[in-house]
């Protein structure tokens, strides 16, 4: 009776390799080396055009800066020992930020689940707080909590949490009511419809809203080191700016790209531990 | 025979802002202990309706459902439920899957755990048990599905279309399948579908529905003459296709 259990085939099962696979796998590799090539080329490219347009005074190093400029930016920044505290000041507030506003996001996304009542009374003030440019708000925040990194921190809060509470929200909508309806006809409380099917099905959407989390609180936290701080890259950038010193701005600002790209990557190797495809 | 589920006077109103809609009007019915019980109707007539009711997810407007004498107030676990499509959860192992009606109940013990185990060996999915449904198919996940409702011993099952999400062969197999199981595990079922061919294969006793609201337009007991009996062996016996005639007339189908 139990015959079509054969009929399940063992995909994984690597494929006995003819030569017109070996070939196909080495045109695979071929072209994935051709793009990591000319990614390599495009960058080494644009800085060297950068550096010889500058050394041969064809732009104005002075307001251009220049890579070799920012190379002895960062090592005169080493060697002042303040460093290593800039990017962690910055990277630091990023993360509580984005920690905290997926957390609170998502509590607040179960909260408006879990009531219809207050999810349709809170709509009209979220679509205005959705719409609102948060930076204005920042002025707010210093007066309100101190020239510090809580306000930056805030500001970060500002910036990403709506935002998440709309994601979060949607993706728990989207889950097919059936099977909730499952779980109902098991007798199932909504407590354990959260918990048994609303939130693990939702973890793939928690993800996704980290990642646009991640960049939003990077937006937060340079606002917030604009207005109010003390250190950090954003400090740096604005001090430089200030005081027309292009090399820390654009040192600031290059060290910023590398720290934005590793945390985002950070997420990206979080999601492959946390949602395993079970395919 | 003891009556296990009795509909007295089932009727059903929906409400919405542009007025009622009847979908169900005195529906009395008897459903008798291991009996198979198939309800067929054109579409939109309150079939899956009737099923919500039974299992106690839906309040009826009026009437009252009775389960072994017992008026029916909310979901019980002396009913199991089959839906449309399997609904496995793609984050559980088969396994994990398979508890998940016994976890929601609070009543994942180490007997509970060997029952499952046994259920998988039996129907042929114990080597799949730490798998994940997507490495499963179509009729593969619909006996898992069955077997997450049998580990909560339900007395009574309610399969509310449950084979229409599978193609047509796979289904006949699966309906051989679920059939033999359901008989095995010695349940009594309620099965609703809009197939009349499956549900003359499957059933003891066939209810038709009458277009909304529904109400019972008739009963047809299927009596087939052979020893042992399965829905694919049904469908090749001369009575199979005089009840199908029969019922084809009375669904009074239009397009």
């Amino acid at each position: 009776m139990y015959k079509h259990r054969q009929n399940y085939a063992d995909v994984s099962h690597p494929l006995t390799s003819s030569p017109e696979h070996r070939d196909f796998l080495r045109r695979v590799r071929r072209q994935k080396i051709m793009i990591r090539f000319t990614q390599i080329i495009i960058l080494i490219l644009a800085f060297g055009l950068w550096e010889i347009c500058a050394a041969l005074k064809i732009v104005d190093p002075f307001i251009t800066s220049q890579p070799s400029r920012v190379f002895n930016t960062i090592l005169i920044l080493h060697q002042q020992g303040v460093l290593v505290e800039h990017i962690a000041v910055t990277c630091l507030e990023t993360i509580i930020g984005f920690v905290l506003g997926t957390i609170l996001g998502t509590i607040l996304a179960i909260v408006l689940w879990w009531s219809e009542f207050i999810s349709k009374v809170s709509e009209p003030y979220l679509v205005i707080l959705n719409s609102l440019p948060k930076i204005a708000l920042g002025p707010i925040f210093i007066v309100w909590i101190g020239a510090g990194p809580a306000a930056i921190i805030v500001m970060t809060l500002a910036i990403s949490l709506i935002v998440t509470i709309l994601e979060v929200l949607n993706g728990f909508l989207a889950i097919d009511k059936e099977k909730i309806k499952l779980v109902q006809t098991f007798g199932g409380t909504k407590l354990q419809i959260m918990s048994k099917v609303i939130l693990p099905a939702s973890l793939p959407t928690i993800i996704n809203a980290l990642k646009i989390n991640v960049g939003l609180s990077w937006v937060g936290v340079i606002v917030g080191e604009f207005l109010v701080s003390k250190a950090g890259l954003g400090y740096l950038i604005v001090y430089g700016g200030q005081v027309f010193k292009l090399d820390l701005v654009m040192t600031s600002v290059l060290i910023l790209g590398v720290a934005a790209a590793l945390m985002y990557q950070g997420v990206v190797y979080l999601e492959k531990l946390l949602v395993k495809s079970h395919e | 025979m003891r009556n296990v589920v009795e509909l007295r006077n089932i009727g059903m109103k929906y409400q919405s802002l542009n007025g009622e809609i009847p979908a169900l009007e005195n529906i009395n019915l008897e459903v008798y202990e291991g009996e198979f019980v198939s309800i067929v109707g054109p579409s939109g007539c309150g079939k899956s309706t009737l099923l919500s009711i039974v299992s106690g997810l839906l309040p009826p407007t009026s009437g009252s459902v009775l389960v072994k004498g017992e008026k029916v107030i909310g979901p019980s676990k002396k009913i199991g439920y089959m839906l449309q499509k399997d609904h496995l959860f793609d984050w559980r192992t088969i396994f994990q899957n398979v508890l998940l009606g016994l976890e929601i109940q609070r009543a994942v013990t180490r007997k509970a755990k060997e029952y499952a185990q046994r259920l998988l060996e039996t129907y042929g999915l114990s080597e799949f048990s730490h798998k994940y449904p997507s490495q499963l198919s179509g009729g593969m996940r619909q006996r898992v599905a069955l077997i997450r409702t049998l580990v909560t011993n339900p007395q009574i099952l309610l399969l509310d279309e449950a084979f229409s999400a599978l193609d047509y062969q796979t289904r006949l197999a699966v309906n051989d399948d679920i059939y033999e199981i359901i008989k095995k595990e010695n349940k009594t079922a309620i099965m609703v579908t809009h197939d009349i061919a499956e549900s003359i294969s499957m059933a003891d006793r066939v209810i038709v529905l009458t277009r909304r609201p529904g109400k019972v337009k008739s009963c047809h007991n299927i009596k087939m003459k052979m020893d042992k009996r399965t829905p694919l062996s049904s469908r090749k016996v001369p009575e199979f296709q005089t009840y199908f005639e029969q019922i084809w007339k009375e669904l009074d189908v239009h397009v």
